[in-house]
């Protein structure tokens, strides 16, 4: 069972790609551990799809280079094939053909004889819930039926890595719970999959390791505990009666805890990182001073809490920019293409 | 009351929950099975291009439909301009429409790539260990057989209308097999065409922009002795003239070898010239 689980899937330098003027890739490294959940997180348009389809041998870099097990993606293609399997975000499966059908092809397609391609298709449409829908053609399916086919298809020869472009994009709260419970089966079984998402509770719940992505580049990477951490030991979110005493909390806070304090879009909340390196106090000090300040400024507060910054707020922290903009999504994939 | 029942138990069963155990039982890595030939990964794509007909079959209207629109109507269009009778020629001119309609339709090899790229199916495909021009060779196999289909279509509305092969069933048969060689061979140029065009759209506008003055300039509805001396220049090396001398020749029991081994050159050329863009672009998107 442990074939392959020492050493690096991933090692990629310095990689660049650019789609005419849109730089997708400005010189991304990547470390992937073998036999772990990776997660690259971005929002739309940072360079998520273009790493992936540079490390499954779809598109060649500009420059740097890539190995995966050893294998350079441009110049050992073919045998960096034979280990991996790639979940796109569109169809990876023909939409004409049933879920039978696709799964045999397939099958056969990776030198399976017609006997055992057909076992092997029966088993896994079994196991993924689909035997029911395996004559009915594929366009339709329900969106998290065709993800579990999707990755169906891309497990049939059990591959030593396995890249998920956005496997839960647009899928209801219960076929996303199904995924990651995939994902987590595979995965226990040696596979090290490679799992790109806009969602940071996605990354949080299913990585061991997470690499921030914005503007084709890695800004951040480690656990999501270590992330977390590096950004502040936590954060202050409040919420106000009154709207009107927002900027007048605002001032208070900035005075009392010395750090920016950041307006979400709700107009009674208020959010800040306590506990940053430099800070004389610990993050409940600083907190509890900052509730007393607010007090005895007469700011009426409804609800108060400390906790470990989510990864949104690490994200915000990194890039001065929030995780999710969609209007950047069908740049990235027009120029993905 | 019994109705709420009826709709548990009724939706129970859809409800998937996976489970590790089932999972672990197709995960377990098996052996490797050995890498599938070059013929057999081609194969298999083919089989695929018969299971989207057997799946879509209104995509075959293309192929016998638009066939025998193309025979009824210059049969009776120019018929009785251009020779005696519509009969007589449909003598001449049943090789000719054979090979324009077949040539027509292999432009649609270029749509349906465009479309399974689009549609990001080819995505799988590339990242498969096989033999890489596999499944663009599959997916002429597929279309070969509609290339077939749709000259059996046009022998058919030939023969109702009088059309008499002095060649017999091997003339035909010998008729078909060469318009099937070069129709292979000039797909390649749409596989490259479907590669580098952005969308279904342009490849279309392409594919026509190129196919109307390739079948109509030729010697599909006329003699070329009729045209002028420039035209006929054009006439004689356009491939689909020698296409059709050559089937013309062999269906009526003769044999144009002149007009054949240009035909073989050009097929050779187009796998060789546009295989080779194709594969380059393919393998680099």
């Amino acid at each position: 069972m442990n074939r392959r689980t020492t050493g690096l899937a991933i090692e990629a330098e310095g990689l660049t790609r650019s789609f005419g003027e849109t730089r997708a890739l400005a010189g991304m490294d990547l470390q992937v551990p073998a036999g772990t959940v990776y997660g690259l997180l971005g929002p739309n348009g940072a360079g998520k799809t273009t790493a992936v389809r540079v490390l499954a041998t779809l598109l060649r870099p500009d420059g740097g280079t890539a190995r995966v097990f050893g294998h350079d993606v441009v110049t050992e293609a073919d045998k960096v094939r034979s280990r991996v399997s790639l979940t796109g975000q569109y169809a990876s499966v023909d939409e004409d053909l049933t879920g039978t059908e696709n799964l045999v092809l397939l099958a056969r397609l990776l030198g399976l004889p017609r006997p055992a391609a057909r076992e092997r298709a029966a088993a896994l449409l079994a196991a993924f819930g689909l035997t029911e829908a395996s004559d009915r053609q594929v366009k339709k399916y329900s969106g998290g039926m065709r993800r579990r086919i999707d990755i169906a298809a891309s497990i049939l020869s059990t591959p030593d890595l396995l890249f998920l472009d956005e496997p839960t994009t647009g899928l209801d709260p219960r076929s996303r719970n199904q995924v990651w419970e995939i994902v987590r089966a595979v995965v226990s079984h040696g596979t090290t999959v490679l799992l790109t998402t806009q969602y940071l509770d996605e990354a949080d719940q299913l990585a061991g390791r997470i690499a921030v992505v914005d503007h084709g580049r890695v800004i951040a990477e480690g656990t999501p505990g270590e992330l977390k951490s590096s950004v502040g030991s936590g954060t202050v979110h409040l919420r106000l009666r009154d709207p009107g005493q927002r900027p007048q909390a605002e001032k208070v806070l900035r005075d009392a805890l010395n750090v920016p304090v950041q307006l979400p879009a709700d107009p009674v909340a208020l959010t800040a990182r306590v506990g940053e390196a430099g800070s004389d106090l610990d993050a409940s000090a600083q907190a509890a001073r900052a509730l007393g300040d607010l007090a005895r400024a007469g700011i009426v507060v409804d609800d108060f809490s400390l906790g470990q910054p989510s990864l949104d707020e690490v994200f915000l922290a990194l890039t001065d920019h929030p995780a999710v903009s969609a209007d950047e999504h069908d740049d990235e994939l027009e120029a993905a293409r | 009351m019994s109705n709420a029942t009826t709709t548990t138990t009724e939706r129970a069963p859809s409800v998937y929950v996976p489970s590790a155990e089932a999972l672990a039982t197709v995960l377990a890595p098996g052996a490797r099975p050995p890498r599938p030939s070059a013929l057999g990964a081609s194969l298999t794509f083919g089989w695929r291009a018969l299971l989207k007909i057997k799946h879509v079959p209104e995509q075959l209207f293309d192929v016998t439909a638009f066939p025998i629109i193309m025979v009824l109507m210059f049969t009776y269009l120019f018929g009785g301009a251009l020779a005696d009778s519509p009969r007589d020629y449909l003598q001449f001119f049943l090789p000719g429409i054979m090979v324009t309609s077949v040539v027509m339709i292999t432009m649609y090899t270029g749509i349906g790539l465009n479309t399974d790229i689009e549609k990001g199916i080819f995505d799988r495909f590339r990242t498969l260990p096989v033999w890489r021009p596999a499944a663009l060779v599959g997916m002429i196999f597929g279309d070969v057989l509609r290339y077939i289909l749709a000259a059996l279509v046009i022998l058919g509305v030939g023969l109702a209308l009088g059309f008499r092969p002095g060649g017999g069933v091997a003339g035909v048969a010998a008729g078909i097999g060469l318009l099937v060689i070069f129709s292979f061979a000039f797909s390649w140029v749409w596989t490259f065409f479907g590669l580098i065009l952005r969308s279904e759209k342009s490849v279309m506008g392409v594919s026509m922009m190129v196919l109307f003055p390739l079948t109509f300039l030729s010697n599909v509805f006329v003699e070329p002795s009729t045209m002028p001396g420039w035209l006929q220049a054009f006439v004689k090396v356009n491939p689909v003239t020698q296409l059709v001398a050559a089937v013309r020749a062999v269906m009526d029991g003769a044999s144009d070898p002149s007009a054949m081994m240009w035909l073989l050159a050009w097929s050779a050329g187009f796998v060789l010239v546009f295989g080779t863009l194709t594969m380059y672009r393919y393998n680099r998107r």
